[in-house]
């Protein structure tokens, strides 16, 4: 009890600090609103299982999120994601494992928890012949809640959509529906399923500016998604799933550090640079025209660059690679989801 | 269950029916037009009476006028002459598509006075072999009747025809119940059969699923927006039915059960249906499979009495013929003891079929259901099936 009164304390104090969250085409300042980070957690996993006859669709699996924070799963597609998130949200039962939604068991305490949590869900969908404003309406009258449809439409920039039928809403604007029905009830705990999949990259960025928003304002957010840049810029951290299991948790910047090759200077040019460079003791890859020594140390940069510099031989560029995310997610997982027909030029893989 | 959440989201399911263009055609165009169409046919034709095309050639004789007046008299035929230059009548019944046509020979009068046979000439379209058969009782009975007077005896057995409740229903009657039945099926089965596939599919019930709303709240209340369509469609139809086409039915409160029993079934079967389906198309396939066989042979357009005796079983083995025939007894005959069993016989079913659809409608996880993957692994391993 103690521990909610204080994320509750966290949370309305944000919300003082800040203005309610609103989708926005101005990317979000980085550091430039208060953060407000709880130490206990919203959300609680402990060991979960999920398995349908003799197929371990969850395996096993723990983690924690915090309110302020936004928690992003990554996986390819048969993970688990959807299926841990849906028994976050109370849709499905466990199998085995402790799970925890603001204190409380969600399958058991379905009608509580889902007051308090807001859920965007994969391919969101809703009443082809209710416009928005209908919709929130709705949404206020069965959650008991005083809210102003005009005002929300307006945080999504759905105002001028606002008595158009569903049914008559591009992909994007859908989804933004989906946004203003997971606002109604002022959740504390948001589940975003994959929430850009399919928008183009304005809506996108507008997604992500909110998303920025909602963790300011001391939600605790939990987002599946395709895009690797997208759980890159957004995430405090990330969980990476395979087969089930959590293989990889942490930063986005822990996770590389943990999981990726050390920092590399690549050279492009004479194919012999390698052969002078062997001395050296370095780990080396070698490709058509192209050098990758691997650094121990950022010592080792400058003899790479004076043996290369001395030899005499022919050389184009010399850059510094290091892995990102997409790299290590190829390295644990295997390799980005062929399906990219809807999908950025990089970046993406199946969740 | 909490009313206020269920009444809350009536007015909104009330509008996705609405503004649904095959919910309103269901629910209110199409029974109107049924019976604006049915009743135009039928409330002209004033009594269930066969017609019988006669050719008098004794048209002077007292005893073919008898006979005629006999005929009449059985309430079975309704008689009208044809001119004897019409020639053959049997061709006559055929190319103008009669149920029946009847001979009376010239010196009909004269040899029976003699008390000579004579022979009457009965042609019957074997296309409405039922209607055939009344007219050859009714001529036969009255045939008989004439013999014996001819003869000088007098009829020892006799009955009185009495019309149940005091009053000669016509087609028209029968059809005001009739198409309520029809639309308090129709209208639910259509609708919760395409809309429970459909919201199955698009994630809408998930959708519900995570407001406080629940499944009894929500079936509560599109119960209660069925209910309040089945007593419009009654004020509607029947009083189309009376003013238009001057029907003979009486709303009585003996109805109402029937129009709060008969959603209930309706709604439950096809939420059954729609649930248990794996696509809406499947679904719409059950959904006519059930509805189409009672839409026509329960007695929506023609009262089962006058189906052919091997059909009739097959009638009452359809859920909606125990609602038609309810309905028939509280609004036309006001027979209180057959309207309760039959409300019996509606309630136990729907019951029956709403314990059955709640059992198989779940708001959460689908029991079970194991849902495909695609397996995206690099060394082609097959992993667990979830997403």
């Amino acid at each position: 009890m103690i521990r909610l009164a204080l994320d509750a304390y966290d949370r309305r104090r944000a919300k003082r600090r800040n203005p309610p969250a609103t989708l926005s085409h101005e990317p979000a300042q980085e550091g430039g609103s208060a953060r407000v980070r709880s130490s206990t957690p919203v959300i609680e996993v402990s060991h979960l299982e999920k398995t349908y006859g003799k197929v371990h669709a969850v395996n096993n699996i723990s983690f924690d999120i915090r309110a302020g924070e936004v928690f992003s799963f990554l996986g390819p597609n048969g993970a688990g994601k959807s299926t841990t998130v849906e028994i976050l949200e109370g849709l499905r039962a466990r199998t085995g494992g402790e799970v925890r939604v603001l204190g409380l068991d969600p399958w058991s305490h379905f009608d509580q928890v889902k007051t308090r949590i807001g859920v965007i869900p994969q391919d969101f969908h809703f009443f082809p012949k209710l416009t928005p404003r209908e919709a929130i309406r709705l949404y206020a009258r069965l959650f008991n809640a005083k809210v102003d449809p005009d005002e929300i439409l307006a945080r999504v920039e759905l105002t001028d959509k606002a008595n158009d039928y569903y049914d008559t809403l591009s992909g994007g604007q859908h989804q933004k529906v989906g946004v203003a029905l997971s606002l109604v009830n002022d959740p504390e705990v948001c589940f975003l399923d994959e929430p850009t999949t399919g928008l183009d990259p304005r809506a996108r960025r507008s997604i992500w500016a909110f998303i920025r928003r909602l963790r300011d304002e001391g939600r605790a957010v939990l987002l599946t998604t395709h895009y690797l840049e997208e759980a890159q810029q957004l995430s405090d951290r990330i969980g990476i799933l395979n087969f089930g299991k959590v293989i990889a948790t942490g930063s986005p910047r822990a996770i590389i550090s943990e999981f990726g090759r050390p920092e590399r200077i690549r050279i492009v040019g004479d194919p012999s640079i390698a052969s002078r460079l062997k001395p050296l003791g370095l780990p080396m890859t070698q490709t058509d025209g192209e050098v990758e020594v691997e650094l121990h140390s950022k010592n080792d940069a400058l003899p790479i660059l004076q043996t290369v510099s001395t030899s005499g031989l022919r050389w184009e560029s010399f850059s510094t690679v290091n892995d990102s995310l997409e790299d290590v997610f190829i390295r644990m997982v295997g390799h980005l989801e062929d399906d990219t027909s809807t999908t950025p030029t990089r970046g993406e893989v199946a969740t | 269950m909490n009313l206020g959440r269920a009444l809350a989201y009536f007015p909104t399911f009330a509008r996705i029916c609405f503004r649904s263009r095959l919910g309103v055609f269901m629910t209110l165009i199409f029974p109107v037009m049924l019976i604006l169409v049915f009743g135009a046919i039928f409330a002209n034709t004033g009594s269930t009476r066969v017609p019988l095309s006669v050719e008098n050639l004794d048209r002077n004789s007292p005893l073919s006028q008898q006979f005629l007046a006999g005929l009449n008299d059985t309430g079975v035929v309704s008689v009208s002459l044809v001119s004897p230059t019409v020639g053959n009548l049997s061709d006559y019944v055929t190319h103008n598509s009669l149920v029946a046509g009847l001979v009376i020979p010239q010196g009909f009068g004269a040899t029976l006075t003699n008390r000579s046979p004579v022979r009457l000439l009965l042609f019957t379209n074997p296309s409405s072999a039922v209607a055939a058969g009344e007219v050859q009782g009714a001529v036969q009975g009255v045939a008989n009747g004439m013999d014996l007077r001819i003869a000088g005896g007098s009829p020892l057995v006799t009955y009185v025809d009495l019309n149940a409740g005091g009053h000669i229903f016509t087609v028209i009657d029968y059809l005001v119940p009739g198409l309520i039945g029809f639309s308090v099926l129709v209208s639910p089965m259509m609708q919760m059969v395409n809309l429970s596939s459909t919201w199955k599919r698009e994630k809408l019930f998930r959708e519900l699923s995570l407001t406080p709303l629940s499944r009894g709240e929500w079936l509560f209340a599109t119960l209660l927006w069925y209910v309040v369509l089945a007593l419009v469609s009654t004020v509607l139809l029947t009083g189309l039915g009376t003013l238009l086409f001057g029907a003979h039915v009486t709303l009585t409160p003996l109805a109402l059960p029937f129009l709060i029993v008969g959603p209930v079934l309706f709604v439950s079967i096809g939420l059954l249906a729609g649930t248990v389906s794996r696509t809406p198309e499947v679904a719409g396939m059950i959904g006519n499979v059930i509805t189409f066989p009672m839409m026509f042979l329960s007695g929506t357009f023609y009262p089962v009495s006058m189906f052919p005796s091997w059909l009739v079983p097959v009638a009452h083995a359809l859920l909606l013929y125990y609602l038609i025939d309810g309905l028939n007894a509280s609004l036309l005959f006001g027979n209180v003891s057959t309207a309760l069993t039959d409300l019996a016989i509606v309630t136990v079913l729907a019951i029956g079929f709403a314990f059955a659809a709640t059992e198989a409608f779940t708001w959460r996880e689908e029991r079970g259901r194991v849902l495909p993957r695609r397996n995206v692994l690099p060394d082609g391993a097959r992993g667990p099936v979830a997403d």
